[in-house]
């Protein structure tokens, strides 16, 4: 598959906003300026790049707890993403959500998940909705390598099967779930062995090639829009910070000289290179780019600073769609 | 003229008159299809609408909870079941994690007009498994409403109003109630969830009772007059969110109150009850709020084990008569 150049300068601007974005937040993590968890995409951007470059607003993603680069890549904006970070009211989320929970409907995000494995069955919902209204849409479900091993993923990839619906699976097998090494947790070494045992395809891809992500999640795509089913992708990646927190080496659980062999074939980086080689772009035309968006996130985080916290008295607002309007008045 | 539904045909009946009208509903479960549900409560609907509109599904409760939240949260307005509502434990995390809470999280901006319809209650020897009352779990969790009708016009009525509702909701079928008959309009109508229903008017005494037991409360209640103690019956309908307001009048016109349910004593539904008439009303008692429910244990297998543990008219007809014999003040 030729990408366009168009194309491929819209794979990189995706990674780099979910880098700026995540380094960012760690910053401010750091400088204890967020409250509650952080878990950091950085390292995983090709895979989420990959795959929303091929949806639009009207498909639908669900997410992880590592679920920011998804709704980056999906659409998702600085401003209201950086507020819902840090709790305030003009976050996507009105502060209700925070990191875990981030979302935004009207891109398709139908949200960051604290419960591994559960975005599955949510994302089936979705593809069950997409086939059940004929409308040419497909969702996609992120989820980790250590949520193949939850019944949830598994009743999830048995039922899109089964009722043939327009869902792609998307493995982020960044091998580690949590803070144990994947090889302790299961007995295959590739995710995507599981794929046959509901009778779908499966591809393993290099997760840190947003190319090879890209163009397996458009044929993915194309083949569920022709009405032919699920399809799930294995993406070999790896996450350079700790599970949560801004801590990237010295761990317990993983070696400093892993990390850096991973961190050698960063996917942004190496992106770089490959196009410069090809003439595609320059190092200014990079340095431009980054600059740009290192503005925009900038942007954001007094924006999100500024932004007012919630009113304390409407923490009961939004448990329930009101019905009447005896209960909006009430 | 009057016509006469069983419970479980007015259910039917309810998903047919509002899947006729509204293209956006569609019903999935395990058996619903063909076979029409293991309780019928799905018969002919595949036949009628179609398998796009009627999904059988794999034994796979958490995915069949997903495929509503998710299919709800994009637009339709899914229609789930869960077989025997011991099988929500499978599902748990959908219901409480995602179902109920994905609007709060999302600051507002998803809607899940979801209706999960299961089988509860005992009474049929089908064991620890099969037959229990879990009312109270769901009704812990904010952003769940959570119906369980007693008779069969008031399922028609509450199964048209969760199928309406923006919102999650559970209905509860109580399986020894699905050959009860009664009259049931045949044009479609709507009892509004959140209003109890006062079952039979009475001064000497509140009893709040729901699913099977306020039935048995109101055979209790008709032996009582006869001994001259005039018994008032509430049956919520609605157990999330609980009309209160109504109780709470009650027990200020009777001064005592007792809660009837199936479902095992300690931090049941009735618990609550009572928590809050005590809080609201606690001037006005003559006497503790009383507890008849089931003892602390899995619910038995042998008939005769079973008939012991689930309450009996007999139990609460003496749980009445204790209230009733405190002196007052």
């Amino acid at each position: 598959m030729e990408l366009s150049t168009e194309v491929q300068m819209d794979l990189h601007r995706r990674m780099v906003r979910i880098r700026l974005f995540e380094e960012a937040a760690g910053r401010l993590a750091e400088a204890a300026k967020l409250p509650g968890f952080l878990h950091l995409y950085v390292g995983q951007e090709a895979v989420a790049s990959g795959v929303c470059a091929t949806l639009s607003d009207d498909d639908q993603i669900t997410s992880t707890h590592r679920g920011h680069g998804h709704l980056v890549a999906k659409g998702g904006q600085f401003n209201e993403m950086m507020a819902e970070l840090m709790g305030k009211a003009t976050g996507y989320c009105k502060g209700r959500g925070g990191s875990m929970h981030i979302s935004n409907l009207d891109v398709g995000m139908l949200g960051a998940n604290g419960i591994v494995g559960a975005g599955a069955p949510i994302a089936v919902g979705a593809g069950f909705a997409n086939k059940y209204s004929d409308n040419g849409n497909v969702s996609a479900a992120f989820f980790g390598d250590g949520s193949t091993n939850i019944g949830a993923f598994h009743e999830a990839a048995n039922m899109a099967c089964a009722l043939r619906l327009p869902v792609l699976f998307i493995c982020e097998n960044n091998e580690y779930g949590e803070f144990t090494a994947r090889k302790d947790t299961m007995a295959i070494t590739d995710i995507v062995d599981r794929a046959a045992g509901y009778g779908m395809p499966g591809v393993i891809v290099d997760g840190m090639d947003v190319v090879a992500v890209h163009e397996a999640a458009v044929e993915a795509a194309a083949r569920a829009r022709r009405g032919e089913g699920p399809s799930l992708i294995e993406a070999k990646t790896y996450r350079f910070y700790n599970h949560h927190g801004v801590q990237n080496l010295g761990l317990k659980y993983r070696t400093d000289d892993e990390v850096a062999v991973w961190k050698e074939r960063d996917p942004i980086f190496t992106f770089e290179d490959r196009l410069i080689e090809a003439g595609t772009a320059t190092r200014d035309d990079f340095d431009a780019i980054w600059a740009e968006l290192r503005a925009d996130i900038e942007a954001a985080i007094v924006f999100a600073e500024e932004s007012p916290l919630p009113d304390p008295e409407a923490v009961l607002a939004d448990v329930y769609t009101l019905m009447t309007p005896a209960e909006v008045t009430a | 003229m009057s016509r006469k539904l069983t419970y479980v045909q007015a259910f039917n009946e309810a998903v047919r008159q509002e899947m006729a009208v509204n293209d956006d509903i569609f019903c999935a479960g395990e058996d619903i299809g063909a076979f029409g549900g293991v309780f019928q409560s799905y018969a002919g609907l595949q036949a009628e609408f179609g398998k796009r509109r009627v999904v059988d599904t794999p034994i796979s409760e958490q995915a069949i909870i997903g495929l509503g939240v998710g299919a709800a949260v994009t637009g339709l307005r899914p229609i789930v079941d869960i077989m025997f509502m011991d099988f929500i434990c499978v599902a748990f995390d959908q219901i409480v994690n995602q179902a109920a809470k994905l609007k709060y999280m999302f600051g507002g901006a998803a809607t899940i007009p979801l209706t999960i319809t299961t089988g509860g209650g005992g009474g049929l020897s089908a064991a620890a498994q099969h037959s229990q009352s879990l009312e109270a779990l769901i009704c812990h969790i904010p952003g769940l409403k959570v119906v369980h009708p007693s008779n069969p016009y008031d399922m028609k009525g509450l199964m048209t109003a969760c199928i309406r509702e923006n919102n999650p909701t559970i209905m509860i079928k109580h399986k020894r109630l699905l050959g009860m008959s009664g009259e049931v309009p045949e044009e479609s109508y709507e009892i509004p969830l959140g209003k109890a229903n006062i079952l039979r008017e009475g001064k000497d005494v509140t009893v709040i009772g729901w699913g099977r037991m306020v039935n048995e409360a109101l055979t209790a209640a008709e032996q009582l007059a006869a001994d001259g103690i005039d018994v008032e019956v509430i049956d919520p309908r609605t157990l999330q969110p609980l009309d209160t307001e109504t109780i709470i009048e009650s027990v200020k016109k009777t001064n005592r109150a007792v809660v009837v349910h199936e479902a095992v004593r300690f931090g049941g539904l009735g618990a609550e009850v009572a928590a809050q008439i005590q809080e609201e009303a606690f001037d006005y008692l003559d006497a503790p709020v009383g507890r008849i429910a089931a003892p602390f244990s899995p619910v038995p297998f042998s008939p005769v084990l079973e008939a012991h543990y689930l309450p009996s008219v007999d139990d609460i007809q003496a749980g009445i008569r204790a209230a009733v014999a405190r002196p007052g003040i």
